[in-house]
This record gives C-alpha cells, structure tokens and sequence, in this order.
C-alpha cells in the first residue's frame, strides 16, 4: 500500500508541471485507444442550443453505433453558461459537450473545466479552418474547443433607401458612412442604421476591427484590462457623434421595437455579423429584394479590415469520462465534411471551416432577399480580413453587464462615448482586482 | 398523591382526572405535532437549512483568484457601504411609500364599493378586479412592456394622434413609475380581496345599530367597517412591505426591454441575484439576502408596533 501511495505521489508530482491535468491531457491517445473508446457502448451529453442538431448528432450515431448521444438545451446564452457552471461546481451533472460562445472560452478555462484537445489531435485541425477563428479556441498551445460559427462583421443596407438618397455605392469609409447618414436622414427621414443601445458584441466587433485590444488573458492570473484605449475612443467618438446628430438611432435590438425598426424602413441597415443575413431575411420579409450586403467601412481608404461578432464552439469538459467519444463528438459534429455542410445550409450558422467557405454549393449561393448577390461569398471574403489577435476576459458575464451599465446608459441618454469607455475600464480593474487577478 | 392508593375516592378523583385530562391533552399535544409535522420537515428542509446555509456562505469570501477564505463580517461591512445596494434600497423604498398606499387605497375603495352591494353586478366586477392577480408577472410584464412601447405601442399611438407626442414609459426617469403601475394594477384585486373577506365577517348587528343611530353609507365605511378590519388592512400592509422590498420579477423582466433604464442594482433582490449569476460572487450576494431580509423584519415591525400603539392608545381614549 505505502508502495503504492508513493508512486502516486510520484505520478502526481510529475504531472504537476502540466497546469490542466484533466483527463489525460499528457501523452497523445493512440489510434487503437480511438478504435476502442468508439466501439464500446457509451452514453455522451451535449448541451447546445443549436436548433435541429440532432440531425448532424444522428449522423455521428450513424457512423459510431456504439455511443449514444443525449442532445440537452438548457437555454441559450446566459442561462447555459450558469447551469454550466453550476454542474461544474457541484461536481456532477454536467454535460460531456458543452457549446461555448468564444468570448465563454477564458472562464472555462480559467477553472480548469476544459479539457485540452490536443493529445487527442486537435492540433492538426488547425489548417482546416480560418485563422483567426482557430486562434479564438487556441490562443497558445492548448485548444479548448472546435470552432462551429463564426460572425465576421458586413454591412447590410438597403438599396432602395440609399438610391432614393443619391447614394449609389455603399459606404466605402467611416468618414463616408457620416456623410451618407446625413444624407439619407435629410432626404429620406430613416436612420443609416441602428446602434443597439445595449449590445457590447456590436461595439466589441466595431472595437475589432478598428484593431484595439481590449482585453488580453494569459491562461492563469494576469488579464489584460484596456477598453478605454486611443483606438477604442476614437470609435466611441465617431459613434458619439452620429448619435448626439441623431443620425443612428440607438433602440435596444433583438427587441419588437427593433424588429419593427427592420422591417418598416426606420433603419436603412445593420451593421451586423455574417449571422445576419438569414436572420434579417426572417426579420423583414416584407422587404425581400431590396437588401444589398457590403462590407464594413472602412477606419483609412483602402484597407479592407473587419471584427468580429458572436459565433461559438464545442468544447470537451475535464470532467468527461468519456474524453475520447466526446471529442470525437466535437470534433464530427464541426469538422465532418457533412455535418459541417449541414449546419451551414440548414442551421445557416456561417461557418469557419475553410472546405465549406470554399465548396461552391455554400459559396455560389444566390439570395433573392438580397437581389440575388451572393451573400455567403461576400462574408467568406470578409472572414479573411478579420484582425487574427482578438482575446476575451475570464469573466466576460460581468464585463457585459457593466457595458449595459456604464455604455448602454450613456448611449440611451446621447452622452459622451468616450467618457462611459473610462468609466467602464475603472470598473473592470476594479472587479478584476477584487477577484485576485493581476491586471496588467 | 398518585402513589397512595388509600386515599379517599373523593380525593382521588381529582388526581385521576388531572391524569385523564393531561394524557387527553398530551394525545392531543401528540397529533398536533403529527399534523406539523409534514410542514416542518419542509420547513426546516426548503427554508431554514438554506437559510443557514447561506448565512454561512455569507460570512466566506470567494475569489476566482484564490479560491474561498472566512471573511467574517467583511462582506456586511461592503453591503453596508455599497452605493448600488443603498440605492436599490432607497429605490424599493420609495416604491413602498408611493405605490403601496394608492395600491391599498384602491384595493379599500373597491372592497367597500362592493360590500356596500350598490355596485351592479359585484360578482363580476370582483373577479375582473381580480383578474390581473391570476396573471403571471412574466406575462403581465411582457404586456405592459408592449403597452408601453414608445413606436407601437398602444398608449404612444394614441397620445401621438390627439397631439401630446410620445410619452416615453420606459426611460430611466420613468420606469420606476412604470413599475408602479404594473405592480398595482397586478395585486389591487389580491388586497381588494382579503379586505372584502374582512368586510364580510362583521356582524350584521353592528351596521343596524349604526343605522339606528342614524350612519348614512359613507359614515357607516368610516366608523364601521374600516375600523373593524384593521387587522385585515395590516395584513395587506406588511405583504406589501414584503412584495415592494422584494421587487424581483418586474425589473428583471423589464430589463430586456429597457436594459439601458434597468440597472442592475435596481432592486436589492435582483442585485443579489445579479451578484450571484453573473459576477459570480455569491458569498456577498447572500450577504445582501440576508441583510435585505433583515430590512423587511424591522420595516414589518416598526409597521406592526405603530398600529399596536395605535390601538392601545385608542383602547385607553375610549
């Protein structure tokens, strides 16, 4: 016995230079040690709030009889991530798969909840997919997560309203973008587009693109805590302008009031992520035809840079005791030429996956709503012109809410941008140090 | 004397019906306890463990640094300073001394107006008025955020046709009287109902004497029937003292419609919820629980030993 203890102890030791030893992470899995975790009888867990995805799961069942994979929806956003962690800390419960929203990524991990995809060859999907949207699941040597969607960041506006304003083109730049909201307020009354009051994903996107960093995280107890930088207050500065002109409106989206805004012409566009497209579509029928999708303006004349908004993952929690199935799980469900195929034509989640980018069924698609353009081409187009180095906060919950408080109020009221953009930094160093991190 | 069979039986009867009597009352002591307890063990399961549980979590610090230290009273020390707290405070304060008294007033009016059986068709018109109870505050909240919809909503379309532009329900300088009316118009017909219970049970004699004396309906209201449902109408006062501290529902649901009106502190209990899921500090969001909870015990009390002294200083007048 005492043998044995201190071997363990040994074991232990050893292991302890890997930060995150969950489940096996040392040492790669072998290819029989796949063969036999996928032929033995086993039961997974995927919490996930994709609708329909038990098509893409049937056929991962299809190709693995042996596991059997119950599909959970335990609510979207917010409320998945606090059931999430609530299974976490309690021990039990939770899920094998769990998606995660990349910004969620850095809290998981933060915790020791996720297990690194790595030894189970992970790494050497790094090439199927764009840049950028592999670095968000592996900022460093770990990958937490298979990508499933991305949001890179377009323009939607709509023609007729833009033509009826004298305005031919879209907005190449900011600085014409102002002019064109003039513009089109003068002449035609609507707004060139609204800025959800609320929405830090848009202004976190717009921040993206403009190639502030905002936020930095290195895995362990330094964050990097910078929302009130120069390039960051340049963008609240633009905004603060059009807004105190009353030339964008500010109504809080995803809200009727909004959803009326699109379809009734109040807003002349959106400034949205490449989700957008279908969303609009069953947001404003009525105005099938006349949407034209474009890309952001642009910060300088000539670049041509974009942010990004929203997407999410699958990740693999440490506490899975199926580590191998459940990647396996991950992985099929995002990464298999069907399944990924499917989730981008049925579910329309815009996916980061190169093949798919490329396969000319997903790509040469026509929209009738946006006059027959090809809409997938365009934002496959933009996804490469997403800044790569784009890192979240270990505690993004909180950093959204105290946007909606010290931003959301600010903008509601037509006040200083800039100023709200300090006063949201002082709070998240303060949060940031009250929770032991070191702010860097 | 139990231990002396020689006494006489006169004497003895005494005893032995004492001993009849207390195993009769301890019988009955017994089923009592019986019929109990079911509800303590829910009771001490659903309330009492939790609350100790989270009294001890209050008194803990848990970092996502660091991990959880003891902490003693610190996090009592923070709420006690702590400007969001305060403010919500202040905030369900106000909304106490404001919507509560028109809220009761209104729930007397109708309670009376329907006793005094005047009213056409009081069957009916009390179940309208009670209507809005049976409504669930999700519900009522999601209709009043539409109501209140500064585009299409209904009221802003209308004030906009005759003229009087858009009132704005839903900025930060209004909400909370938004709130108000939700609220009130939600929980008159509950209080409507347990006065007019109240009003119901007084004795018919009373009314013919003060018809005797010669009390039209409006003195008969005021010398009657409202002093003999006091208890009823401190009844509704301290479940109001609860509801208004306790505001949950309302600001929470309101939040999604007007997120930029709607902080996050808005009311003590939706900061502690608040603290608890999306700051992810628990320990001091049962501190704030706690200390909420305790606010309502001494604002139930103060409350309750005014009116005693009220009474007492009445019983003694007369």
């Amino acid at each position: 016995m005492a043998l044995l203890g201190g071997a363990a102890t040994l074991t232990l030791l050893l292991s302890g230079c890997t930060p995150n030893s969950g489940g096996g992470s040392q040492g790669a899995v072998s290819e029989d040690d796949i063969d036999k975790a996928m032929t033995t009888p086993t039961k997974l867990t995927f919490w996930t709030w994709v609708p329909d995805i038990d098509n893409e799961v049937a056929l991962f069942e299809e190709k693995y009889p042996a596991i059997d994979v119950t599909v959970e929806n335990v609510g979207q956003g917010l409320p998945h991530y606090q059931k999430l962690r609530s299974a976490i800390e309690a021990g039990e419960g939770a899920p094998d798969v769990a998606q995660l929203e990349y910004q969620y990524i850095p809290s998981f991990v933060l915790n020791e909840s996720l297990l690194d995809l790595t030894a189970y060859g992970a790494d050497d999907l790094s090439d199927d997919y764009v840049g950028w949207a592999w670095d968000q699941v592996s900022p460093a040597d770990e990958v937490w997560a298979i990508p499933q969607d991305v949001g890179p960041m377009g323009n939607l506006y709509r023609e007729d309203i833009l033509t009826g304003a004298g305005i031919a083109e879209p907005p190449a730049t900011w600085d014409e973008y102002a002019t064109a909201a003039q513009t089109v307020k003068d002449s035609t009354g609507a707004y060139i587009s609204n800025l959800g009051a609320t929405q830090a994903g848009q202004m976190i996107g717009f921040f993206w693109q403009a190639g502030a960093k905002p936020f930095g995280y290195d895995g362990k107890e330094t964050v990097k805590i910078d929302v009130n930088s120069d390039k960051a207050k340049e963008v609240a500065t633009y905004w603060t302008d059009l807004i105190q002109k009353d030339l964008i409106s500010t109504d809080v989206d995803f809200q009727d009031q909004w959803y009326q805004g699109l379809a009734s012409g109040k807003y002349a566009g959106w400034l949205t992520a490449a989700w957008g497209p279908v969303f609009l579509q069953g947001t404003a029928e009525s105005t099938s035809g006349l949407w034209r999708a474009a890309t952001l303006p642009q910060w300088a004349a000539g670049d041509n840079v974009s942010g990004n908004w929203g997407g999410s993952s699958d990740a693999v929690l440490a506490s899975s005791k199926n580590p191998i199935a459940a990647y396996e799980l991950a992985k099929f469900i995002n990464n298999d030429e069907e399944s990924a195929m499917k989730l981008a034509t049925e579910q329309f989640l815009f996916p980061p996956q190169l093949s798919v980018l490329e396969d000319p069924a997903f790509a040469d698609q026509e929209s009738e709503f946006y006059g027959g353009q090809k809409v997938n081409q365009l934002f496959a187009e933009i996804s490469d012109t997403v800044d790569t180095d784009f890192q979240w906060l270990p505690f993004m919950d909180y950093v959204y809410s105290t946007y909606e408080e010290t931003m959301g109020t600010v903008i509601a009221d037509k006040g200083d941008l800039a100023a709200a953009l300090d006063d949201w930094q002082d709070q998240l160093v303060k949060y940031a140090t009250d929770q032991g991190f070191t702010v860097e | 004397m139990t231990h002396s069979p020689t006494l006489t039986s006169e004497r003895t009867s005494i005893p032995s019906r004492e001993r009849h009597t207390s195993s009769a009352v301890r019988k009955q002591r017994l089923a009592a306890y019986l019929f109990l307890l079911p509800f303590f063990v829910v009771f001490v399961a659903m309330l009492v463990v939790p609350l100790v549980y989270a009294g001890y979590l209050s008194l803990f610090e848990s970092k996502l640094i660091g991990g959880e230290v003891f902490a003693g009273l610190a996090n009592y020390g923070r709420a006690i300073t702590d400007p969001a707290f305060l403010g919500g405070l202040g905030r369900v304060a106000l909304f106490f001394i404001v919507q509560v008294p028109i809220m009761l007033g209104l729930a007397l009016f109708f309670a009376l107006a329907l006793d005094s059986a005047r009213a056409r068709g009081s069957k009916a018109i009390r179940m309208l008025i009670y209507m809005p109870y049976a409504v669930p505050a999700v519900v009522a909240t999601l209709m009043w955020g539409y109501l209140y919809g500064p585009d299409f909503g209904p009221i802003a379309q209308i004030a906009r046709s005759v003229g009087f532009g858009t009132p704005d329900f839903l900025s930060p300088e209004s909400i909370l009287g938004s709130m108000m009316n939700i609220v009130t118009w939600e929980f008159v017909g509950y209080n409507m109902i347990i006065m007019y219970a109240a009003l119901r049970s007084i004795p018919a004699e009373l009314y013919e004497a003060a018809e005797i004396d010669g009390a039209g309906q409006f003195r008969l209201a005021w010398s009657v029937k409202i002093p003999a449902i006091r208890p009823a109408i401190l009844l509704t006062v301290i479940f109001s003292i609860i509801g208004s501290f306790q505001l949950f529902a309302e600001p929470s649901l309101l939040n999604t419609i007007a997120p930029d009106a709607v902080s996050n502190s808005f009311t003590p209990n939706y900061y502690a919820y608040n603290l608890a899921f999306i700051n992810q500090e628990l320990n001091y969001a049962a501190a704030i629980a706690f200390l909420l909870g305790i606010v309502i015990a001494v604002v139930s009390y103060v409350v309750q030993l005014g009116e005693e002294r009220r009474e007492r200083r009445e019983m003694r007048l007369s």
